[in-house]
């Protein structure tokens, strides 16, 4: 076991915890937050993305030794963001989520994507999505909804 | 509200949008219950043998053991054909059968325990070749003999298609638990409710009242999740029955790829008689599908796999053969397409290379063969309705470009290639199936409130159906959407509409939907509760005999055609998909959002299952074991995609509407294999069509 400081939705923790327990578990099992999903357990599905710092990461292939001093964000508290606002309204609009497993991971790599490129091309969406599986839509609806959030949300996710 | 206009401005919002955007909603992995246990399944390790001695691992306190002496019924899963036991007794028949479950609080040390599971076998040699017919079906249309006889040329080659994996994003899972009237209660990702709810009843034996399925939200499914979540619940009910306490078993990815059903495998060969005019007399076509250990669901899929066999073409005169093989491998079920897309590519292929050895255009040659209303049908029952393919494939060669670019890309060198598919799908059960053996219902309840609300069991795994049957009886009551509510399906209340398969959801039970709708309108009094049951009354011109296989195989075809371009690198054999472009008649479309949702998911599966998703099963062993090795395509391998529909409203769905959720990956195959064999100026006769094919058809390929 070891002593782990870090912030996971703007909240401080210190926590016990053994050093090789997955980010994934300690949100979903010991947080009791459950909108963060495992798909594979590997990094391949992107189900388990979190924000690490404001970029997205596997949570599954995070031990907990590694968030030390890091800031975590999950789906559970970046839907309260106005951020996700806009990308709610556009994966409604374009139909982005069928069955809805990979819909938080979708959303936190479009964040991700967003800050780091507001106004991103087709080509530029589809490669910062390449590691979020989606086995519903084809694809075609999130992207078009990452491009029309880019649209719609003015300069929300311009550099301040 | 966000400034921008809709370009769906005639689509209902789907209702589920937000709770999953947000991850609020629950799938069968985020239900946690006090006091659950886990459980963790032993496996054979080897394909074939008998079980000599299993020795336990010593289970520490509140740790259980089940296996095939806690059933209390019938050892077996309830599926269409019922061979497939809970637990393994004595035979193995492949590797991964189960053994056993060890139950207990701590997943790790489950895993533990199962590891220390020492089993004694005495192995046999397993099959793993097509050697083993345990079904066979065939049937003849017209005069094959006099076809052979009158042939100056006759064409044979040889197909093969291989594994497809559902890989649903969401792995397998179900919770069993006593509700408070303790009934036996599965929570799980499933498809089909009372498929698990009649699994239970018979793998348990206790009355069908003691039993409830509820679905909570399913993380996909593609056929799936319609018989393998059975398993599971029986083998998990037995454990609950045991130890009295709630338990969960959720895979996770390599249990999931590496021991659930998938697609069938399939070999085929087609020959055809021609004439000396180049008319195609007749065919012989033989299918070939390897079942894995047990039959399960085999039949029906090897029934649809000889129904499509020669797709969308009149042949006058055929003779058709299919068996499927016994291997000792993991069974096959199961997945959208359900048999068609085996076929469907190897017909596409074969019309082609037919053509292309009588020196004759391809496309000329496939009109010519067209399927008309009227005509008789592959099974010698008869087209009742309009086709409009001619149409279709009109506009998906006006939106790609097709007769520009078939002509340049067939120049060689210039590594480019487009390929055109045209297919069709047969909706609902087969034959009479809906009426004489489903008789699906559903039930409307309006409160007191006027609040409707909608029974039926019609799973909504992303498929959308909670928005468009909500859709359908709103707008026949003439009712706000708001004032329709449709939950997740509940054994405990609803009745059985059928399971969510075989593209049955929008035009049977939808139907039945629009039909109570319209009745629980003509009775509506405000303010007084009602309720109103609708049972399937079919088309009565539908006639099918399943013995023969002669009749009408469907009550209804829905249609489509998929172009796709593609560009090949000749130094990585890799292959590029470029342009896109489908156009469908699936009737009338209840929602152009989600319809165009179905539309984009299934080419994208069709197309991975032509040119990239391969799983190679060795010695019985899968090779790939997780989403690293088996390759599904990525937002990077798709390009933007176009899709039009044609109005062709058929009379028996609602508001014309026909099935089409299968429909759109039945052409993607095909497609992509014609647009390789276009660039690289070889004939494709496997999928996938990986770039270790495509070396080895460079090297020693036919032209």
């Amino acid at each position: 076991m070891a002593k782990i400081k870090f912030t996971l939705n703007h909240k401080k923790l210190e926590v016990e915890v053994d050093p090789s327990r997955r980010l994934l578990d300690f949100i979903r099992e010991d947080m009791h937050l459950s909108g963060t999903k495992e798909g594979c357990g590997e990094g391949s599905c992107g189900a388990c993305v979190v924000l690490m710092d404001g970029y997205s990461v596997n949570s599954c292939l995070i031990p907990m030794a590694n968030v030390e001093g890091h800031e975590i964000i999950t789906i559970d508290e970046f839907k309260n963001t106005k951020e996700f606002e806009v990308l709610y309204a556009a994966f409604s609009e374009e139909g982005g989520s069928q069955c809805g497993f990979c819909t938080p991971g979708m959303i936190i790599a479009s964040q991700s994507l967003l800050s780091h490129n507001p106004h991103p091309s087709e080509e530029e969406i589809r490669a910062g999505l390449a590691g979020n599986l989606c086995r519903c839509t084809g694809y075609q609806a999130i992207i078009q909804a990452v491009k029309l959030a880019s649209e719609i949300g003015g300069n929300l996710w311009d550099k301040k | 509200m966000l400034p921008f206009k809709s370009k769906y401005p005639t689509s209902t919002p789907k209702v589920d949008q937000g709770i999953k955007v947000r991850g609020e909603a629950k799938y069968t992995d985020d239900i946690v219950m006090p006091g659950m246990l886990f459980a963790k399944t032993v496996r054979s390790s080897i394909a074939h043998g008998e079980i000599l001695s299993i020795q336990k691992p010593k289970l520490p306190e509140g740790y259980y053991w089940v296996d095939h002496k806690d059933i209390k019924g019938e050892n077996v899963v309830n599926i269409i054909f019922s061979d497939w036991p809970v637990f393994a007794e004595k035979k193995v028949n492949f590797i991964g059968e189960p053994i056993a479950l060890i139950v207990g609080p701590n997943k790790g040390e489950l895993d533990r325990l199962v590891n220390e599971v020492k089993i004694e076998y005495k192995e046999e040699t397993p099959v793993f070749d097509f050697t083993e017919s345990y079904i066979h079906k065939a049937f003849t249309k017209g005069d094959i003999a006099s076809a052979k006889k009158k042939a100056v040329k006759v064409i044979e080659e040889e197909f093969s298609t291989g594994y497809q994996e559902q890989a649903y994003l969401e792995p397998q899972g179900l919770l069993v638990y006593y509700d408070e009237e303790h009934r036996v209660t599965c929570v799980g990702s499933v498809q089909c409710p009372w498929y698990v709810h009649r699994a239970v009843v018979r793998a348990c034996a206790i009355p069908t009242e003691k039993v409830r399925v509820i679905q909570p939200a399913v993380g996909g499914a593609f056929g799936g999740k319609e018989h393998y979540p059975s398993l599971l619940a029986a083998q998990l009910a037995t454990a609950m029955l045991k130890i009295n306490k709630p338990i969960k078993m959720c895979f996770e990815r390599p249990e999931d790829i590496t021991f659930t059903t998938k697609r069938h495998p399939s070999k085929s060969k087609y020959i055809a008689y021609v004439d000396k005019d180049n008319n195609i007399l007749g065919m012989d076509v033989q299918v070939k599908l390897n079942g894995g250990a047990y039959k399960g669901c085999s039949g029906v899929v090897l029934s649809r796999a000889l129904i499509a066999c020669v797709n969308v073409y009149n042949i006058p005169a055929l003779n058709v053969a299919g068996d499927v093989y016994m291997t000792n491998t993991v069974p096959t079920a199961a997945f959208r397409g359900f048999g068609s897309p085996q076929t469907i590519f190897a017909s596409e292929m074969f019309i082609h290379h037919v053509a292309k050895d009588l020196g004759v255009d391809p496309l000329e040659l496939r009109m010519k063969y067209l399927v008309k209303e009227g005509d008789i049908t592959t099974n010698s029952g008869k087209f009742h309705d309009p086709i409009i393919l001619p149409a279709l494939i009109e506009k998906a060669m006006e939106m790609s470009d097709y007769k520009r670019k078939i002509k340049e890309y067939s120049k060689p060198g210039c590594n480019k290639g487009i390929g055109m598919s045209f297919f069709l799908h047969g909706c609902g059960f087969t034959g009479s199936g809906e009426s004489d053996i489903i008789k699906g219902k559903v039930k409307l309840i309006k409160d007191e409130k006027d609040i409707v609300h909608v029974y039926a069991s019609s799973v909504d795994m992303g498929q959308g159906n909670k928005t468009t049957l909500k859709r359908i009886v709103a707008k026949n009551l003439d009712i706000p959407n708001e004032q329709v509510v449709f939950d997740n399906p509940d054994t405990s209340i609803i009745p059985d509409s059928g399971p969510t398969a075989a593209s049955r959801t929008i035009i049977i039970v939808g139907f039945l939907m629009e039909k109570a709708a319209k009745n629980l309108k003509k009775i509506w009094k405000s303010g007084v509760r009602q309720e109103h049951i609708e049972p399937y009354v079919g088309p009565s011109y539908i006639k099918w005999d399943e013995e023969t296989m002669q009749g009408d195989a469907y009550p209804s075809y829905a249609w489509g055609v998929n172009v796709v371009e593609v560009e090949f690198d000749p130094i990585t054999y890799q292959i590029e998909t470029k342009g896109v472009w489908s156009t469908y008649d699936v009737g009338r479309v209840v929602d152009e959002r989600i319809a165009v949702g179905q539309a984009d998911g299934g080419i994208v599966q069709g197309l991975g299952y032509g040119y990239m998703e391969t799983m190679r099963c060795e010695k019985g062993r899968f090779r790939q074991r997780s989403l690293s090795d088996y390759i599904v395509p990525t937002a990077e391998d798709i390009p933007h995609m176009e899709t039009a529909f044609i109005d062709n409203p058929f009379i028996y769905g609602a508001d014309g509407a026909k099935g089409m959720g299968e429909l759109t990956l039945v052409g993607g195959a095909p497609a992509i294999a014609l647009a390789i064999e276009n660039a690289i100026g070889k004939k494709v006769n496997d999928i996938p069509c990986n770039p270790e094919y495509i070396m080895e058809l460079m090297k020693n390929g036919k032209n």
